[in-house]
């Protein structure tokens, strides 16, 4: 890649700057301030000394402070103009860069040529990485904010392009020429090859057999080598979960996080932000496929986890990211009871920050009126990914705006399911009271004819059974029945108590305490 | 960087024709129409999409179809063949069986459409009873699976002989065979699986 990067030969750019900067004095790209000069020398010293832990601290510390101090409305200074200070260093221009745009998306609204750059950008660093010449140790932070900013930039050209409207020719000019920068396979390809050279689900497979290690060293290679391709290579299963989800594709989306096993730790979780997006997304998928319990478990698994660890995220510059997802996982896990009622899969503390959020939502949810599809809607469309067209308009066509055709088909879809399944939170009241009841008994109780009940009956036993990739059928039921001619009898499923997992954890417990206790030495 | 994928080198019409009954080839079928989704040409043809569908369809009671409708645009979903479709499948969503049948039979090209159409679909619906019931009537399986008379008879037999249905001698109603869906007993008392590797984590400790 040799594209070469002067803003001063794009001084619309500077317009932009200035613009949205307002109060702020010009915007100089090649004035470099000496707390700058010194981040930059330090951050190199650090990466070629691979101090993950310095590294790490200066990503999340000390570039946020100089930020804020510094570069509030403004991009850092370019690339050239830092350069001489790392021996024109070709990767590290290329991280510093990627930070550079981070920051810029994060802050100001990027131009299209500023979008089309980073993408350039993330090609060369992806190439680098993926052609075996890094020897770096980056901190998982990092890589995975690459991962996650790459696919967060694809999601939001895709948004930008599909608002046609109040394009100008020029805009248009440059999208028609660029055609290939954030086009849907290239960012598929990119995470994709990722995911396979660096063998990555291979490895997985063989830590499994202890033939490898990879989670007990949180992904680190402290046998001298690179973390970086493994890693990237990692988080891009969870980078190929989100765009597929982006797309409406959930199978296949959980497909690419089917190597990484998510009821067991892993090094998804030693990075908040990453842990969010995989359950978040994981969870959704499995809503949409009507894998209800499977969704409501991880859900509340991650809002128990968040509950308990909020406050050691407090200085994170994901914060903010955080308590919205976790807003966001609420709302769907609030979706995912009113279709499925199976509150005892749910924690008491995320059960009562439940009701406190939706109880009142979630009792009008019950009904199948229009003010209950309207939170249904209302819900959805709140929490939902933000779905995308990743295909480039027809420039012949008159130019409208397209970026709501995706989020409006999904909801439709969901919603058409939501009305599938309106009449069987009426089946469920009555279940719920009786232990056998015949078809005409209930029929009359429901007001609808028998063979309409017998559908009724059925679409619960569909709705409430999904069949897994495997064939097997599962049961979503909270209640179940079976019918014998014209009797219907009612089973109560019983939640299997998991002891083994509680003792297991106890034990563990138990042995930390005493371990803590005999390294306490009394006078 | 590798250049997209590049398109399969055999049509759908190709696929289908030569493995019509081979449930393998829904994958292949599968990123065919996502790449013509996603593609940035829009050539997505309606036929072959369609074709997509009524594989979709026979899947059930997988949710393929439902898949398949969350990547079509839905200006496509509106064009008449594909409402047809649609409104066939929310009747087997819902159990209605005899709407569907209806439907299906004032188009008689969908069920001459794919091979084995009308099969996958009584293959479903006899699935779907046997979550159900213990014992259907015989009324009830009829309507589900669209015989009567004589044609229900040679069903029934088959699937005595195949499947390990009963006619009740009483009443002629159906025994279906038990699964723990209808037989709740059935249901492995998940007298709890710990893995060895579980329990290999707490081994340091108890040693």
């Amino acid at each position: 890649m040799t594209t070469t990067y002067d803003f001063e030969d794009t001084p619309s750019n500077y317009d932009d700057v200035q613009r949205q900067g307002g109060q702020d004095a010009v915007y100089d790209p090649n004035f470099v301030p000496d707390s700058v000069k010194s981040f930059v020398v330090h951050m190199y010293r650090h990466i070629r000394e691979k101090n993950v832990y310095e590294i790490h601290q200066m990503c999340e510390t000390s570039f946020q402070t100089l930020s804020e101090r510094l570069f509030k409305d403004t991009p850092w200074p370019s690339v050239e103009a830092i350069a001489p200070y790392v021996d024109n260093d070709h990767v590290f221009c290329l991280l510093y860069r990627e930070m550079w745009f981070r920051h810029l998306y994060a802050r100001l609204s990027p131009t299209l040529k500023q979008r089309i750059d980073s993408y350039d950008n993330y090609c060369s660093l992806f190439q680098v990485v993926l052609h075996g010449v890094v020897n770096m140790q980056l901190p998982n932070q990092w890589l995975w904010d690459m991962v996650d900013e790459f696919v967060y930039q694809f999601q939001s050209f895709c948004q930008y392009r599909a608002k046609m409207k109040n394009k100008t020719e020029q805009e248009i000019a440059l999208l028609k020429q660029n055609d290939k920068a954030w086009n849907v396979y290239g960012v598929l390809n990119f995470l994709q090859a990722l995911v396979e050279k660096s063998t990555i689900i291979q490895i997985l497979e063989q830590e499994k057999e202890g033939l490898e290690q990879f989670t007990a060293t949180d992904g680190y290679d402290y046998s001298g080598g690179s973390n970086v391709l493994k890693v990237l290579g990692y988080f891009s299963m969870v980078g190929l979960l989100r765009v597929h989800c982006l797309l409406g594709d959930y199978h296949t989306g959980l497909k690419w996080l089917q190597p990484i096993d998510i009821t067991q730790q892993g090094v998804y979780i030693s990075v908040i932000g990453c842990h969010i997006a995989t359950i978040y997304h994981y969870g959704f998928a499995n809503l949409m496929l009507r894998r209800y319990v499977d969704a409501v478990s991880e859900f509340n698994k991650i809002l128990l986890y968040i509950y308990k660890t909020k406050q050691y995220h407090q200085k994170s510059p994901q914060y903010e990211q955080l308590l919205k997802k976790n807003e966001q996982m609420y709302a769907l896990l609030a979706v995912c009871l009113s279709l499925c009622p199976q509150t005892k899969l749910v924690d008491e503390s995320v059960n009562s920050q439940l009701r406190e959020k939706y109880g009142e939502k979630m009792m009008r949810m019950q009904r199948c009126d229009d003010e209950a599809f309207g939170i249904y809607d209302e819900l959805f469309s709140y929490a939902c990914p933000k779905f995308i067209t990743p295909s480039a308009p027809s420039f012949e066509e008159p130019l409208v705006n397209y970026n709501q055709d995706a989020y409006r088909l999904q909801l439709k879809m969901f919603l058409y399911e939501v009305k599938q399944q309106q009449l069987l939170s009426g089946v469920r009241t009555f279940l719920k009271v009786y232990s056998s009841i015949s078809l005409a008994k209930l029929a009359n109780y429901m007001e609808v004819d028998e063979p309409t009940l017998r559908t009724i009956l059925l679409t619960y036993k569909h709705k409430t059974h999904s069949v897994g990739s495997d064939g097997k059928v599962i049961s979503n039921a909270d209640i179940d029945f079976y019918i014998n001619n014209d009797m219907i009898y009612v089973v109560e499923s019983k939640p299997a108590k998991r002891y083994g997992d509680f003792f297991l954890r106890q034990i563990a417990k138990l042995e930390g305490v005493m371990n803590d206790m005999d390294r306490i030495k009394l006078e | 960087m590798e250049s997209p994928k590049e398109q399969s080198s055999y049509t759908v019409e190709q696929l289908v024709a030569v493995n019509p009954f081979n449930p393998e080839i829904l994958p292949d079928l599968e990123n065919y129409v996502n790449e013509q989704v996603t593609s940035q040409t829009y050539s997505l043809d309606a036929n072959l999409c369609l074709l997509r569908l009524y594989q979709a369809l026979m899947a059930m009671p997988a949710p393929d179809f439902s898949l398949c409708l969350f990547l079509i645009p839905e200006r496509v979903q509106m064009e008449e063949q594909f409402k047809t479709l649609i409104v066939l499948s929310h009747y087997l969503e819902t159990g209605r069986f005899q709407q569907f049948w209806d439907e299906a039979a004032k188009n008689p090209h969908i069920l001459e459409a794919v091979p084995g159409f009308e099969q996958a679909i009584q293959a479903y619906a006899s699935h779907l009873l046997s979550l159900s019931y213990q014992k259907v009537p015989r009324s009830v399986l009829a309507e589900a699976v669209n015989m009567d008379g004589a044609s229900l008879d040679k069903f029934i037999e088959h699937q005595v002989a195949n499947s390990g249905w009963i006619v009740a001698k009483e009443d002629g109603s159906i025994v279906l065979p038990q699964n723990e869906f209808n037989h709740p007993e059935l249901k492995k008392n998940t007298g709890e699986n710990v893995s060895l590797e579980h329990i290999a984590r707490i081994f340091p400790i108890l040693g």
